[in-house]
């Protein structure tokens, strides 16, 4: 059958026309709808999805934004108009488990929709990961690709002190081998990319420096090859950064899910 | 006679302590009553469990070691010296002479005034080391904007009085051994204590009346100064000592970065989207509900309650990424700001019988700027950076609610996302039909050869 030959994106309405049910909703977010080089990130996922045969859907056409961004610009009304006709699509559709690449429809999804009546198993695709890998459905023994290589994690606020996930996406770069260098400020301290709250739509308020390019100072300080991220704000801050510093050619920067499907072959 | 007027004055002292600290507890007590209620307050187990690790224990204070040792010795030392405390104010009523020497055994008294003088000893280094740090070492956090005048005099004479108070303590049981040696009549044999022993040579030469005027002296400048710092706490910073335990045990326990859902705007979304409502109550009133926070009356008694915990470490501010930046924000002047205006808002309602009268200011504006609030993050670096769990976030984003939704004075880039989400479900310009071209695009995309051979 020649279909079987591609990539598999099926939506939720073409599995409902089938009778089928998908094991999990992968929520791409705008980011990862529009931007491209997040769409890189999404195709990455896509392709794990595939390769470990995920039984999954998206929304496609009927996704659309969170309201995150409105909520933290302050217009509730916005936010909770987008947010009741997400959950109408997904309750509808009865999805009891989302996984998405965005810490900021994670955050929203998981902790800001059972309010209005939006109840389900969120994860963050760093979590996914971790799961697929903690029960042996991913496997990533044998790749050289980053064996030994330096890497260190910018831990993105929605992910980190929002919601307090800094272990999986730090077991998703030890279990390529790599050498992980933490930040000076990580964890618990580590600092915003500088996007948050709405910040990636607006020009920042007059100070004595980009938040980017601090963060990005301390990326390089680590001597690490790629700075890997889970979000796409700070994907798009943090390579702002090192092109501001002019370093796009000796540091990369990489979503958890490229470094995977990379080590994969996919 | 003079036994007597002594006793006298001593009760007078507390009687009048003790009502001008409580007018004041009441006066705060109101201000933080000014916020409106929080639903959220189940679960005391845990929140109990977070007041005894985060306050009593001062867990995080820890996570700056040094700091975190000298800190629990000022803390250990004001809760314990409190027992000595008690047996001075009762020697002052009772117009008697170290009055629990005469209760428990001899051993156990000099064992518990010797561990009293220990702690004193440790404040009072303590005390000083933070005296230098704060003026010598200038740490850029105590010397900001927000931190000149009031607050820096405030945070200095905290210091002064805890050493002017611990070195009274420990003249006055130096001064007390020395007259024991003596054989002085109203003082009974308990022995030069562990610290104080070294101090007593300065006090061996004065004649018997000197000492007791020394002694006397010491010892009513010690209690009549923590009677006067007992006062002075209800208008200073240190409020903390107390409210650090109400306001860990209601912080929220929420994931940090959930913000709470506005029931006011829940009911009126289901109208224009046509779906059924459900709590109809409060809509039937009369009253415009107003949204976010212009003024304290609009924040919740929780933020209230934090601002007056705060004791201006700005542990916050040196974590917050658009100040680390140069930028106008610093979430510790937020808190200042709620609790300066909740004062202003206080006294206001005591002047004119206990309603407020219009004063043409509001936090949002003449306190706290747009400027600040819209270089916010929301990060949540300055919730996880204090140690007792106040959250200057949540009145950032209250606040920014009223400037989108009351003001509609957003930037007007955030207008155009606005207009971009109502319109093509995205915060970007992008087509909501070409939403789902990437996975057009990637059907496209033929698997691998390894996952063409396992299909």
């Amino acid at each position: 059958m020649a279909e079987n030959n591609f990539l598999k994106v099926p939506t939720m309405a073409e599995m409902v026309a089938e009778g089928k049910h998908p094991e999990v909703l992968f929520w791409v977010g705008c980011a990862g709808s529009y931007d491209d080089r997040y769409k890189r990130v999404i195709t990455a996922f896509v392709k794990i999805l595939n390769e470990v045969d995920v039984n999954f859907a998206v929304l496609g056409p009927e996704e659309s934004c969170t309201g995150d961004p409105a909520r933290r610009a302050g217009n509730e009304f916005l936010f909770q108009m987008q947010a009741m006709q997400n959950i109408e699509v997904l309750n509808a559709y009865e999805i009891k488990k989302i996984v998405t690449a965005c810490p900021h429809c994670f955050n929203t999804i998981k902790n800001e929709y059972p309010a209005l009546g939006g109840e389900y198993e969120v994860m963050h695709h760093s979590q996914f990961l971790q799961s697929l890998i903690n029960e042996g459905r991913l496997t990533l023994e044998g790749g050289e690709l980053y064996k030994g290589k330096k890497i260190t994690f910018h831990d993105s606020c929605y992910l980190g002190r929002s919601n307090n996930v800094y272990e999986a996406p730090r077991s998703v770069i030890q279990a390529l081998d790599a050498d992980l260098v933490e930040m000076k400020r990580c964890k618990t301290n580590g600092l915003c990319c500088g996007a948050g709250g709405s910040q990636m739509f607006k020009e920042p308020e007059e100070g004595n420096k980009d938040i980017n390019i601090e963060r990005t100072e301390e990326a390089l300080e680590t001597d690490a090859k790629v700075v890997a991220v889970g979000c796409p704000f700070c994907m798009t801050m943090i390579s702002d950064g090192i092109k501001n510093k002019e370093k796009e050619k000796d540091v990369k920067v990489l979503d958890l899910a490229e470094m995977v499907a990379e080590a994969k072959g996919l | 006679m003079i036994q007597i007027v002594q006793q006298l004055l001593f009760v007078a002292a507390i009687g009048y302590t003790g009502f001008l600290v409580s007018k004041r507890a009441k006066f705060i007590y109101r201000n933080i009553n000014l916020g409106k209620g929080i639903e959220e307050q189940e679960d005391k187990g845990k929140r109990f469990g977070n007041m005894m690790r985060l306050a009593f224990g001062q867990q995080k204070m820890f996570d700056r070691p040094i700091v975190g040792l000298l800190h629990f010795a000022v803390y250990a030392g004001f809760l314990l010296i409190n027992i000595e405390v008690l047996e001075i104010v009762l020697d002052g009523v009772t117009g008697q002479h170290r009055l629990f020497s005469n209760i428990i055994p001899q051993g156990v008294y000099y064992f518990l005034a010797s561990f009293f003088e220990v702690m004193a000893l440790l404040v009072t280094v303590s005390c000083l080391i933070f005296l230098v740090r704060r003026n010598a070492l200038r740490i850029p956090r105590f010397h900001m904007k927000e931190m000149e005048g009031w607050p820096y005099r405030d945070a200095n004479y905290i210091l002064y009085a805890e050493v002017i108070l611990m070195s009274m303590l420990l003249s006055m049981n130096a001064s007390d051994a020395a007259l024991q040696s003596l054989g002085s009549d109203h003082y009974p044999q308990v022995g030069a204590f562990i610290v104080s022993q070294f101090l007593v040579p300065l006090f061996s030469n004065f004649s018997e009346t000197t000492l007791i005027g020394i002694e006397r002296t010491a010892w009513w400048v010690h209690i009549l100064g923590i009677f006067a710092f007992a006062v002075y706490v209800t208008y200073s910073k240190h409020l903390h000592i107390f409210l650090a335990f109400p306001n860990t045990f209601f912080a929220r326990l929420t994931p940090k970065g959930k913000m709470d859902n506005m029931e006011s705007v829940t009911n009126e979304v289901k109208i224009m989207l046509g779906m059924p409502v459900e709590n109809v109550e409060g809509s039937e009133s009369d009253e415009m509900p107003t949204f976010g926070a212009k003024d304290v009356q609009d924040l919740s008694w929780r933020n209230i309650m934090n601002a007056y915990s705060c004791t201006e470490c700005g542990r916050c501010t040196s974590q917050c990424p658009a100040n680390i930046t140069g930028k106008k924000l610093s979430p510790r002047k937020v808190m200042m700001d709620v609790r300066d205006r909740a004062d202003e808002v206080g006294k206001n309602i005591d002047a004119n019988n206990g309603t407020f009268q219009d004063d043409g200011k509001l936090l949002y504006g003449d306190f706290i700027s747009k400027e600040e609030l819209m270089a916010c993050t929301s990060c949540n670096a300055c919730a996880e950076a204090c140690p007792i769990n106040i959250d200057p976030l949540n009145i950032i984003l209250e606040m920014r609610r009223y400037v989108a939704m009351e003001e509609s004075g957003t930037p007007q880039e955030w207008n155009m996302v606005f207009q971009n989400i109502e319109n093509n479900q995205a915060p970007w310009a992008f087509a909501a039909s070409d939403r789902f071209n990437w996975g057009e695009e990637l059907r496209q995309v033929e698997k691998t050869e390894k996952q063409k051979q396992d299909a």
